[in-house]
């Protein structure tokens, strides 16, 4: 079984870490810029639905509640999906699929919206329910994101705790980049859904740029 | 030219300072917290300790008629606009001075009243005179949801409606946005009127502006400190109209401490705003942004 592992810091001299250097700085940009997603989804989440059942306290309930649902179903699979040959290209694809995952919301979120709100009026169950069909999908693979990656950082288990705490403070540090710069200055500069779009686009270029990263590779 | 300054500073601040006088109820509601001050015989809803930033609604105990704030006689002024509404919406209720007023003028005329706070709505019955009866009716629900829900009903609709729900600190960016307005709109029988309450020194003026210019066209725009929007479904009235109009009013203000004739030379349609402001969308709805300067 070829093993794809990142290299501590000790290989001859830096051209050859390199590579190792490159493979755990995308892990890290891959799970910062999936914190950051997260939180700008959830942000704009509560502003889409908000035309449709109103800003009340019960909106934002609905919200949070389905993005905190989301992720820790997402922890759970991703930890699981990591056990099997996990590799970096699988995890940029993760990333990529969590973005492809919000074109309904582009593409259909207001007509679905107007048809749920017709349907389903009450501003607890109806945005529940609203918030599920559309940043459900989104926010569980993007869940899946930071436990695969602690499994692709970890060499030895005498290091995993430092590894997986750094991992974290790079999500959560995306996680608050991503509510501070959304709800300060994309919304006073750009519409909805050109924000959308553009984290869509980000995360497909951070997926592209993570899958021609060639970790250096152990026998 | 300082000296006048200085002079308008202070009123302001006096203005924005009140004594906020003895706290007799207080309540924690799910959105923030409900207090209810006295002092000298006036009594004032707010919604910060010691009314810190401002008094939502006040009453005299003495004559609770009495309108306390100038911005609820401006909203009166829709009334020339639409003289004899027979459907009256209130967004917001607040101390439920509008509601309340506008039941005196026209006994005959059926008020629904829409409040996202419960406590709100129970502090206003309890403290300051609000009743509701099957003339006056109360839904304690979002204002935009209550509207989109009467549109898809499609069988009911007003001859006035009121905008009594954007604070000085926070405004609900999904009331204020071109979308909202077209439903409002939508809601509003042929010649019906909008009167929505909001300020003049706001750095959202233009914004606001052109985003009511966006679905009303020409609208009055009665400027103090307050700003009221006075806007028509159909044509808008002449001045002349309205100064007709007002004269059946000449003395059911009284009551309310003002006469009709104060509100007439407000009445001004000339747009006083950069008309090259972005226009707010529900996509496009910094409102509290552009409002706190940036």
């Amino acid at each position: 079984m070829r093993l794809r592992l990142p290299l501590s810091i000790r290989g001859p001299g830096l051209f050859a870490t390199l590579p190792a250097i490159m493979y755990v700085a995308m892990l890290y940009l891959l799970a910062g810029w999936s914190g950051f997603f997260v939180m700008g989804i959830e942000l704009l989440g509560g502003r889409l639905l908000a035309p449709y059942f109103g800003s009340s306290i019960y909106v934002w309930g609905a919200i949070i509640t389905v993005f905190m649902l989301a992720l820790s179903l997402g922890y759970l699979i991703g930890g699981r999906y990591s056990v099997h040959s996990p590799s970096l290209r699988r995890l940029a694809l993760i990333v990529l699929a969590a973005a492809l995952t919000v074109l309904p919301v582009l593409l259909a979120g207001d007509a679905l919206l107007d048809a749920l709100s017709a349907r389903l009026p009450d501003p607890r169950f109806g945005s529940l329910l609203a918030a599920l069909s559309l940043f459900f999908v989104p926010t569980l693979i993007s869940g899946m994101v930071s436990p695969y990656a602690v499994r692709l950082l970890v060499a030895e288990r005498e290091h995993a705790g430092e590894r997986a705490g750094r991992l974290y403070f790079i999500s959560t540090f995306g996680s608050a980049a991503g509510t501070l710069l959304t709800s300060f200055y994309f919304v006073l500069w750009f519409e909805l859904n050109q924000i959308l779009w553009g984290m869509l686009a980000v995360s497909v270029f951070i997926a592209l740029l993570a899958c021609r990263v060639r970790p250096r590779k152990l026998s | 030219m300082s000296r006048i300054a200085l002079a308008l500073l202070m009123l302001l601040f006096t203005a924005a300072t009140p004594a906020a006088g003895t706290l007799i109820h207080s309540e924690r509601s799910q959105y923030r917290e409900v207090l209810v001050y006295e002092d000298a015989g006036t009594r004032c809803l707010c919604f910060t300790h010691g009314c810190a930033i401002g008094r939502q609604s006040c009453i005299e105990l003495s004559h609770p008629d009495h309108m306390v704030f100038e911005y609820t006689r401006l909203m009166l002024g829709a009334l020339f606009v639409v003289p004899d509404p027979h459907e009256i919406l209130v967004i917001g209720l607040g101390g439920g001075t509008l509601p309340r007023a506008l039941h005196e003028l026209l006994p005959a005329a059926h008020i629904d009243v829409v409040e996202i706070d419960p406590a709100v709505v129970r502090v206003a019955t309890q403290y300051f005179g609000f009743q509701s009866s099957p003339q006056m009716s109360v839904s304690t629900e979002d204002g935009r949801a209550y509207v989109r829900r009467l549109l898809r009903e499609g069988t009911h609709k007003y001859d006035l409606i009121m905008l009594d729900a954007y604070e000085r600190e926070y405004i609900p960016e999904h009331l204020l946005t071109r979308e909202f307005l077209r439903q409002v709109q939508q809601l509003l029988r042929p010649g019906g009127v909008v009167a929505a309450n909001t300020w003049s020194s706001s750095r959202l003026y233009p914004n606001e502006s052109v985003t009511y210019h966006a679905v009303f066209g020409d609208f009055y725009n009665l400027k103090r400190g307050n700003r009221i929007i006075l806007a028509s479904s159909g044509a808008l009235p002449s001045l002349d109209q309205i100064r007709h109009n007002s004269e059946a009013f000449a003395d059911a203000f009284t009551p309310f401490g003002f006469a009709p004739a104060l509100l007439l030379p407000l009445f001004s349609t000339q747009a006083d705003w950069d008309p090259a402001a972005r226009v707010l969308t529900d996509q496009y709805s910094p409102a509290n942004l552009l409002n706190a300067g940036h």
